[in-house]
């Protein structure tokens, strides 16, 4: 690149500051300070009350031995040894720990999914249960469980999010299609929601018409929870979780260009193509992983990222995909917490809690944002 | 080969239909060029075709020698920048945040802004004279504090090529020459090459050091404002039959009244010219005589009426056109007396009011018979 004259010399001090980092470092301390709360509650709150002292002890066991037991393979028995030595230890270990491990990173991954698709559409009103893509997932996870158990007795979690990431490209693409025929947003939810329902009835449909056998598993997974979390499920969740979470934080400079449009954002240097396809893809590999293993969970994709952006005052992305993350989780831990014990022993989709906090959120959104479209 | 920005035979259009064909300029560095025309001409279509918005559909565009379309999307980012019409609405974003994204092609993997970067942002916002906005946000900005944090952005990419489409819209006047001054510096102090289209055809002939007419298959004209703008290059480019442009005063005359005259208008030194507007809007044909050709009376009576008695410049008027200017008289049925003062040169003006009143047509004016000098 050819030297220009510079308008400002090298060692320029500016008397103005574009981003504040202050409010954004707030917010994520806040974050994870719940975050750790809603952990501590939910090991020890449950039908087995476990004490907090208690936790603290096995989990530094467990974490020890575990540890150990990557170089020393007695470790490794000493820490099956821990895991059923006592009912606590079984609790925590066996169901509790890998339950909220589990909706936090589900969380934070439902949460960044809606992101990114707000992004993409930029609208703040969009994200994967609206537009249907969690049915979409759903959808071809049932057909997954319901036909290929037949021939095959585990079907392992990978498995199940690559059936659900088929599934969410495939409805993905449909809302995409209608999109470029409406400009106007409310039609694409609109399509979105009918695409979502039309998804729902060929589930049902392929339900009622199953085996009894065949649908066992589904029933409880198909309402969205996170009961029957096993640590499978967590290590596949954490890996591409994260692995998704990174690659949001580096698209993140592209993300703020295309809040401008996609004309200022291809004069600055945008392959646009590739960057939405970039987006879709994350977005669905996101919330399939979170459908596959979770089951369908409305309403966090669009909540959170919404309190987010409210909590941090900013959209750019660079701050709002972790922090959203963060929110995610806290979110997903305290509506898993409520979702288990409030109506002990009987336990409510996740659905139920995350519907009766988020909705609500969206509604104050969608007013808010038409009294300022109007002024 | 010379020239700065050329582009060389290109044609332009949608989806392979060809809009406009062998379009060549050549601008030196640092020059301005306005595209004018008619809405839907394609000024904005060629625009489009030189930020490589859209592809060429035949011929180059090029800067500095080298073919735009053979350059790295991050290249082009750093030559060219844009401000386009794009109603754009990011939520949450301060002006400095718009504007720092001018930075884009310039920060590193994540965006991060140094403080040379930073600085740049706070000279483009000064530049524009919006320094105090830099903290608001974008959404709550007027229309022409909107433009000028666009123009700021703009500004921040340190471009070597600004296209700007139609920026002085939604610009009310006092906005609309402190953006065009703002352009003219940035051409004659930093040698920035200024493409943009305007609606104003008047303040494109002030601000610009080229014109491109545009309309039809082929552009119309291209070349120096005084040299493109001829006696009716503005009727013939917008295809004007009623009213006419006046390229002198770079104002637009109404549609001209049609029929006999039915008034006949004394005149000359500016004082006819209310007058003149006054019996348009009415839609009374008139006469007006006797004007000198260096009278701003003549230019605007010539575009509102075909029955202007003229005299040349600097010598006075002679008997043969007193009896044209007679022979109007009595055909008209009264006689409109703008008070112009009358001296050596224009004698028989003062004469022609005296006619009018022997012949028993009345004789109007706005100002009191004392004032008036009859000579």
């Amino acid at each position: 690149m050819k030297d220009k004259i510079r308008a400002v010399p090298a060692d320029a001090q500016p008397t103005i500051q574009v981003r504040n980092p202050v409010r954004f470092i707030t917010v994520m301390l806040l974050l994870a300070g719940l975050l750790l709360l809603g952990l501590l509650l939910n090991v020890s709150i449950g039908s087995v009350a476990i004490p907090v002292g208690s936790v603290f002890r096995m989990f530094w066991d467990g974490v020890r031995y575990a540890l150990a037991g990557l170089f020393d393979s007695s470790a490794a028995e000493r820490l099956q040894a821990l895991v059923r030595t006592s009912t606590e230890s079984q609790i925590l270990f066996s169901i509790r720990l890998p339950r909220l491990l589990l909706a936090s990173v589900l969380g934070g991954a439902l949460a960044v999914s809606g992101l990114l698709l707000q992004v993409f559409f930029r609208n703040p009103i969009a994200g994967p249960f609206v537009l249907g893509i969690s049915s979409g997932a759903k959808m071809v996870v049932s057909f997954t469980l319901i036909f290929l158990t037949r021939y095959i007795r585990n079907v392992s979690s990978l498995a199940l999010v690559a059936a659900a990431f088929i599934g969410s490209l495939l409805i993905t693409s449909i809302v995409l299609l209608c999109s470029q025929r409406v400009r106007s947003m409310s039609m694409l939810l609109v399509i979105g929601i009918m695409v979502g329902d039309i998804c729902g009835a060929v589930t049902d449909f392929c339900i009622t018409f199953a085996d009894e056998n065949d649908i066992v598993n589904l029933t409880n997974w198909s309402m969205g929870t996170f009961s029957g979390a096993s640590w499978d499920h967590v290590k596949t969740a954490v890996c591409l979780c994260l692995l998704g979470l990174l690659a949001a934080c580096l698209l993140s400079k592209p993300m703020n260009a295309y809040a401008l449009g996609e004309g200022y954002a291809k004069s600055m240097g945008i392959n646009i193509k590739v960057f939405r396809l970039m987006l879709i893809l994350l977005s669905s590999l996101l919330s399939a992983c979170v459908t596959a293993l979770a089951g369908p969970i409305s309403f966090v994709g669009i909540a959170v990222p919404h309190i987010t952006r409210t909590l941090l005052k900013t959209s750019r992305p660079s701050y709002a995909i972790p922090a959203a993350f963060l929110c995610g989780a806290v979110f997903c831990v305290f509506c898993d917490l409520i979702a288990r014990t409030v109506f002990s022993p009987t336990e409510l989709k996740i659905s139920t809690v995350t519907a009766v906090f988020g909705a609500p959120v969206v509604i104050i959104m969608m007013i808010r944002r038409r009294q300022s479209q109007e002024i | 080969m010379n020239g700065y920005f050329r582009t060389e035979n290109l044609a332009v259009g949608y989806d392979g239909n060809v809009l406009i064909r062998d379009i060549c300029l050549t601008l030196e560095k640092g020059s301005v060029l306005t595209l004018i025309g008619p809405n839907g001409a394609g000024k904005s279509t060629i625009l489009k075709t030189i930020t490589q918005h859209l592809a060429a559909l035949h011929g180059t565009v090029s800067v500095a020698g080298q073919d735009l379309a053979s350059q790295s999307p991050r290249q082009l980012a750093r030559q060219m920048a844009v401000m386009l019409t794009d109603r754009i609405r990011p939520e949450l974003t301060t002006c400095a945040e718009v504007v720092a994204m001018g930075r884009y092609p310039y920060t590193n993997l994540f965006g991060r802004l140094t403080p040379q970067d930073t600085a740049a942002v706070e000279t483009a916002l000064r530049q524009v004279h919006a320094l105090e906005l830099a903290q608001q946000d974008f959404s709550t900005l007027s229309d022409g504090q909107r433009q000028r944090i666009l123009l700021a952005r703009a500004i921040c990419q340190e471009p070597d090529v600004l296209v700007l489409d139609e920026p002085t819209a939604y610009l009310d006047i006092r906005h609309k020459v402190e953006l065009l001054d703002i352009l003219r510096s940035m051409a004659r102090d930093k040698g920035t090459t200024v493409v943009m289209s305007l609606h104003e055809i008047d303040l494109a002939a002030k601000a610009s050091d080229c014109l491109l007419c545009v309309r039809g298959e082929t552009v119309m004209a291209f070349g120096p404002p005084e040299d493109v703008l001829q006696s009716h290059a503005v009727e013939q480019l917008y295809d004007m039959e009623k009213g006419a442009y006046n390229l002198l005063f770079g104002s637009v005359e109404l549609s001209r009244p049609q029929g006999a005259p039915q008034v006949f208008v004394v005149a000359g030194n500016g004082c006819g010219i209310p007058h003149f507007r006054a019996l348009q809007r009415r839609q009374v044909p008139f006469a007006a005589g006797i004007l000198f050709e260096n009278d701003t009376d003549c230019q605007v009576a010539r575009a509102l009426s075909e029955h202007v008695i003229c005299a040349p410049a600097f010598s006075s008027m002679t008997s043969a056109q007193f009896e044209a200017a007679a022979a109007a008289v009595v055909r008209c049925s009264a006689v409109l007396d703008a008070g112009a003062p009358v001296g050596e040169l224009n004698r028989l003006n003062g004469q022609l009011l005296s006619f009018a009143r022997e012949k028993g047509i009345p004789v109007y004016t706005r100002y009191p018979e004392s004032e008036a000098v009859h000579g």
